[in-house]
């Protein structure tokens, strides 16, 4: 064949290929929201599940999962940043750095139901926590901590070796440079990534349902003491996510309009994370135009 | 002497590093306790059964009956690990050419808007969650599947299918990457040889970024590897070393996902589910391993 030719050929087939992938996406999404709007309704939205009947919604399991999502950034966000700074400016190469960099890699590449058995052996059974939200966030902790340090780590590296240095001439401590001239500076990114991570968080099903428990007690939303066992507050009591719910509707469901609820929670899912992917562009451009009073983003 | 730091002011600069200091140690500390935790509770529950002798690693591994249940039960974990294979490698197999291809569209033919309209694409498929895709899977794959060809639908061929679309984004941000990093005098030698774009592309550019894009196809192979929602809705969940695509099988992950609620703490039904986490994580380090050894070779 003439070289011409299987370069035409070549650049087809890479054409096609590519355009595929974009036609696998927006078919995909155009499935799962045109299938699941239909079924949107803001007491779809409200309502709590039926189990055998046609008609529940996904009240519990939506709030669940924002509410799981707020307490594992709560305690992710300053693990990680505390990991990631010490990866960024504090490690210096050697033995001890290499284990540590292992340990991330490691650790971000644990299949997520390992993380749920493992949150199951030692939160759920030897701590004796229980099914509750409160060992989920911890489940899910261990899923989002090496992404934490790893997103830190990467925004602090891509900061400019010139404020570093203008800190240190101005005779401020390390820690003090770290945190009130590098970190305005790496926040941004920080941010923007922990809102993509969020949305992972937000859609992880595996590791809760060894951990966060697959069932929610009846909840009553005008109970705001978080010690009460039937208040939406309370993290020791059971929560079943939407994502865990989805799975739970098509691999068990007996209520006869399953699949449609399935389709409808789905949407909400996608919708949501689309959402956290729009917050985390426009959120690191304001945030940074805030901090840096720069106009634009570099 | 005006400007010599007094006492008091080096004090507190002293302590706001220590804090610092103390602060991240408990960090990274945390960190190494638990991966060292993780390890040990996972694997002293795995061994469990081997230790008591009550299954014997060989009989776990190699055979091939698994019915914890029977009068005799007999722990044979061999149609699940190479269920998990067989869907990781078909998995694989079907996305990284498209995966390749997606990437070098990026980078080598239209760099200027194939970027701009592929990487949002790819953003938005990596985050869509795993049970979204297990979802699609049961309701378009399936049903497609079905009336097009023989047997149930579910099975081997829909859980690979479904696995490929999710390391779709993991294989070619890899490979985008690595296209992206090569030096560009490379290129433009061959280029000045005479070469067409696509000698370019298979004989320069590909052999050389090989070691790269491997990296991204393994990591997807690790990430499909551990999947556990979405392949367990579509594949079925029989417990045989399936003759034909189209047939019903079970990964670890499915067995382990449907088994742990059902069967009681410590009884050497549940402690063969662990062993097959053990399985699972031993795998784990495995993948880690190859990406170190590549990533190596990619230092040119």
């Amino acid at each position: 064949m003439k070289p011409r030719t299987a370069n035409k050929i070549a650049t087809v087939v890479i054409v096609t290929f590519a355009l595929l992938i974009v036609a696998i996406l927006v078919s995909l999404l155009g499935y799962i929201l045109i299938r699941g709007f239909n079924h949107i309704s803001w007491d779809f939205l409200t309502s709590a599940p039926q189990k055998i009947r046609a008609g529940g919604g996904v009240g519990p399991q939506l709030f669940n999962s924002l509410f799981l999502l707020v307490l594992t950034l709560i305690i992710t966000v300053p693990l990680g940043l505390g990991a990631g700074i010490f990866m960024a400016e504090y490690a210096r190469p050697g033995k001890l750095t290499n284990f540590i960099r292992l340990v991330v890699e490691v650790l971000s590449s644990f299949p997520s139901i390992i993380v749920g058995l493992f949150g199951l052996l030692l939160i759920v059974n030897t701590f004796n926590l229980g099914f509750s939200l409160i060992s989920g966030a911890l489940a899910l902790t261990f899923f989002n901590l090496p992404l934490m340090v790893r997103i830190t780590e990467q925004a602090f590296r891509t900061v400019p070796k010139q404020q570093k240095e203008a800190g240190f001439a101005l005779g401020l401590s390390k820690w003090k440079i770290v945190t009130s001239v590098l970190l305005p500076v790496a926040l941004p990114t920080i941010i923007t990534g922990t809102i993509l991570s969020a949305g992972r968080v937000f859609g992880e099903a595996a590791a809760l349902m060894f951990t966060a428990g697959m069932s929610s007690p009846r909840l009553d939303f005008s109970n705001w003491n978080p010690l009460s066992p039937s208040s939406p507050l309370n993290p020791f009591r059971p929560a079943e996510t939407l994502a865990v719910h989805i799975w739970k509707v098509n691999s068990e469901g007996l209520a006869p309009d399953a699949l449609q609820i399935a389709a409808g929670a789905s949407a909400v899912l996608v919708l949501t994370v689309l959402i956290f992917n729009l917050a985390a562009r426009y959120f690191g451009r304001f945030i940074y135009r805030k901090l840096t009073a720069s106009k634009r983003m570099s | 002497m005006r400007g010599q730091p007094t006492n008091k002011r080096l004090e507190k600069h002293h302590i706001e590093n220590l804090i610092g200091r103390i602060y991240m140690s408990f960090c990274v500390l945390l960190l190494i306790v638990i991966i060292v935790s993780m390890v040990y509770f996972v694997a002293s529950k795995g061994v469990a059964n081997f230790v008591n002798g009550e299954v014997k690693v060989s009989e776990f591994l190699f055979g091939t009956k698994w019915s914890p249940e029977a009068d005799t039960p007999s722990y044979g974990a061999f149609p699940f690990i190479s269920g998990s294979f067989l869907v990781t490698l078909l998995a694989a197999l079907i996305a990284s050419p498209l995966s390749i291809c997606a990437a070098l569209f990026m980078t080598e033919i239209v760099p200027g808007w194939g970027k701009k309209l592929l990487q949002p694409v790819i953003e938005l498929l990596s985050g869509i969650p795993s049970v979204v895709y297990g979802f699609v899977g049961l309701s378009v794959i399936v049903p497609f599947l079905r009336d097009t060809l023989p047997g149930q639908g579910i099975g081997v061929a829909a859980g690979a299918l479904v696995l490929s679309v999710m390391i779709l984004p993991t294989i070619t941000s890899v490979a985008a990457d690595a296209l992206a990093s090569l030096p560009q005098n490379l290129k433009e030698s061959s280029f000045a040889l005479g070469a067409t774009r696509w000698q370019t592309i298979s004989r320069v550019i590909l052999p050389t970024t090989f070691p790269a894009i491997m990296t991204g196809v393994v990591l997807g192979m690790a990430r499909a590897f551990g999947e556990a929602l979405a392949v367990q809705m579509v594949i079925g969940n029989a417990p045989f070393v399936p003759h034909s695509l189209f047939e019903s099988a079970s990964t670890l992950t499915s067995v382990i996902t449907l088994g742990m609620g059902n069967t009681t703490m410590g009884s050497p039904q549940n402690n063969a589910l662990w062993s097959m986490a053990l399985v699972l994580m031993l795998m784990t380090f495995v993948f880690v391993l190859l990406v170190r050894m590549l990533e190596r070779r990619n230092k040119i």
